[in-house]
């Protein structure tokens, strides 16, 4: 059976181009960069290449690139770091719908005394502007919002909030590994202080993310050891991973208008399909301000996961923010705080297409969905013939 | 994803006896739309008194499915005194067995059908209704039914009963009290501590003191709180007067006074030593609030 991948917000196909890239570095170019040896040495031309990589697609200085272990690693190092360096401060502003790589971090931060505020987002998803201007102050060491969401693919105003925070002179990150290969940036003309990304979400090899810091941003190291990453992130490089990601953003780069053009058009034939042809089923997010691969649809009376295994018998991956996918009893928090009710939460399913999805593909997927549909509503006790 | 069995998958891509029996002897409703999963069962009685058919409607995940579809088949041909026997395990067996965090369906299975035969013997009238004290206010989760599933099952963590009746997976306020329960039914017996509930010591010194009342404040209090998109801020203890602040809703709740008295004072007198009193910082309540729309 062949597989339909429409959950490429969870994690993307590697480029057959990243791993030729990749595969010397693992049984013959194995040295370690932080040798004396020209052996060794060698290595780290590669890393400086990669690393030249990322700085060209988000439009910024190679030298404010740390490599490290992924998304999550560069939000815990953002978010800990900053505190560190700014022990005045006591307060955190993020949002409701933050990854949990950010919103658990903060969590824990209560439990130590600072004063974290969670910012409100409207029906649609979006970000209340008044509320964060209001919430800017004196106290305040850092705002962490994310860029693109993961469940809805709403897009942020990162540089409008990047505006506000500068003008407070407070810390700006930003997790925008959704938002990387699919969102042109251009980080030398922006007032983003620091931005996270990871590499598989793009086409890339899993284990190794990035964390930008802008020259002379204040960041308490993460990981103490050696002097590896200029002494802002101890542990020898992830060698092949690195390069392999330079290699990632390098065709990001090349592809990221035509691709996202076409990517957006299967998007949007696939999302109307499943509106026009299933009752019952709303759209999660604010339509025009949406990552170009991400669709968040609601079937209402029934239930996710149930969902998700009648697609996986046709070999068609998506997710779900249900309950019961994730093991926990509640549903998405991101749907929660959008005030979606407990009915369509329970019964949402994300697609997240990329450059590899096909027309023919969107077409299988619209026309197995609505049988699939109909099957679980004849089991639902909530649906009345 | 889950690993389901064989057996389970097989009722759930084909799931018996769907639908609902028009005039049934026996209706049983459970669950809700807001609980993520739901079932009505029916049933029909033949003339010697035994189940003749049975039928479900379940809104859930494929275990929700699949459960209700076995207990339709294993009730099928009983009488009502040897249905009533069934319980969730045997339902959990019947399928090779359930993902822990899943157990409740095959409760949800056995509520169902218990809410269905009491509908019988009440003439329809009665409906299934929530007895004793409801613990978990996030899922309507009553002191009986933990009890029962705590005996059935012989429950000893409360990550447990979270998997087989749902009580403290919302906002996991009622931990500490489903913990006790715990205790109060498996006495003596040696258990893991999942919830680390703080121990009351006899005499504290003034730094045990104030990390003892963090600590409630971190595991008692606050998760209660933010699930109503509230929270609290611990801003000093004098002696036995602990101030606090709130934040987020509870800032601007007219009943903010009653949750002050109420969950934190009775939370930290319980947790902490019964001579604490609690006041508001009245400073704090002047400042501008996260608050919601």
């Amino acid at each position: 059976m062949k597989t339909i991948y429409f959950d490429n917000n969870a994690t993307t196909k590697m480029d057959e181009q990243v791993l030729e890239e990749m595969k010397p570095l693992f049984c013959e170019l194995y040295g370690n960069p932080s040798s004396m040896h020209t052996f060794g040495g060698q290595i780290g031309r590669r890393i400086s290449k990669a690393r030249a990589q990322v700085a060209a697609l988000l439009g910024c200085e190679p030298g404010e690139i740390i490599f490290t272990s992924g998304g999550t690693e560069s939000d815990n190092a953002a978010i800990k770091g900053t505190l560190a360096a700014l022990p005045n401060r006591r307060k955190v502003i993020t949002t409701r719908v933050e990854h949990p790589a950010v919103l658990a971090v903060c969590r824990e931060l209560e439990n130590h005394g600072y004063m974290v505020v969670e910012l409100n987002v409207d029906k649609l998803g979006r970000l209340d502007m008044a509320e964060l201007e209001e919430q800017l102050d004196e106290n305040t060491a850092l705002v962490t919002i994310m860029y693109a969401n993961n469940e809805t693919g709403v897009i942020f105003p990162a540089e409008e909030i990047a505006a506000l925070a500068a003008e407070k002179g407070v810390i700006f990150h930003t997790d925008a590994v959704q938002a990387v290969g699919k969102i042109p940036l251009d980080l030398k003309h922006s007032n983003i202080d620091m931005l996270s990304l990871s590499g598989h979400k793009l086409h890339g090899p899993k284990g190794v993310g990035v964390l930008f810091v802008r020259k002379g941003t204040r960041l308490s190291p993460f990981m103490l050891g050696g002097h590896q990453e200029a002494g802002k992130r101890a542990g020898t490089e992830n060698v092949p991973g690195i390069v392999g990601l330079g290699k990632a953003c390098e065709l990001a780069q090349k592809n990221i208008k035509e691709e996202n053009e076409r990517v957006k058009k299967l998007r949007d034939k696939l999302e109307q399909a499943i509106l026009e042809k299933c009752p019952d089923c709303r759209l999660n997010g604010d339509k025009d301000n949406r990552l170009p691969n991400t669709s968040n649809i609601s079937f209402e009376y029934i239930e996710g996961e149930a969902i998700l295994l009648m697609l996986d018998q046709y070999g068609i991956c998506a997710s779900s923010g249900s309950a019961c996918t994730s093991g926990s009893l509640e549903p998405s928090h991101v749907l929660r705080a959008m005030g979606v009710p407990f009915t369509a939460a329970h019964g949402s399913i994300r697609f997240s297409l990329s450059r590899y999805n096909t027309g023919e593909e969107v077409n299988f997927v619209i026309y197995k969905i609505p049988a699939i549909i109909n099957r679980l509503r004849e089991l639902s006790p909530f649906v009345v013939k | 994803m889950w690993e389901y069995t064989d057996k389970l998958k097989d009722h759930f891509f084909n799931p018996r006896n769907v639908g609902e029996i028009k005039e049934p002897d026996g209706i049983g409703e459970v669950g809700s739309l807001a609980c993520g999963d739901a079932l009505r069962l029916t049933f029909k009685l033949d003339k010697n008194g035994k189940i003749q058919d049975a039928k479900f409607k379940t809104f859930g995940c494929a275990s929700a499915i699949a459960t209700s579809s076995v207990l339709t088949e294993l009730i099928k041909g009983k009488t009502l005194e040897e249905a009533a026997k069934v319980t969730n395990k045997d339902i959990a067996d019947y399928l090779g067995g359930l993902p822990e965090q899943k157990m409740h369906c095959s409760v949800m299975g056995r509520e169902a059908l218990e809410a269905a035969i009491e509908n019988y013997r009440t003439g329809g009238k009665k409906k299934h209704e929530l007895e004793g004290k409801v613990i978990c206010t996030c899922f309507g989760v009553t002191e009986n039914e933990i009890e029962r599933v705590i005996r059935e099952n012989d429950l000893t963590t409360v990550e447990e009963v979270t998997n087989y009746c749902k009580a403290g997976g919302g906002c996991g306020g009622c931990r500490g009290e489903i913990e006790k329960i715990i205790e109060k039914i498996q006495g003596d017996r040696e258990k893991e501590k999942q919830i680390a509930v703080p121990q009351k010591a006899t005499t504290l010194t003034n730094i045990q003191k104030i990390q003892l009342i963090q600590q409630t404040i971190n595991e008692q209090i606050r998760p209660a709180l933010r699930a109503h998109g509230g929270n609290i801020e611990l801003i000093d203890v004098e002696g036995n007067k602990v101030i606090v602040a709130f934040r987020g809703m509870c800032a601007q709740c007219k009943l903010a006074e009653f949750t002050m008295k109420d969950v934190v004072e009775a939370r930290l007198r319980e947790f902490v030593s019964k001579d604490l009193f609690v006041e508001e910082d009245k400073e704090s309540a002047q400042q501008p609030h996260n608050h919601m729309t």
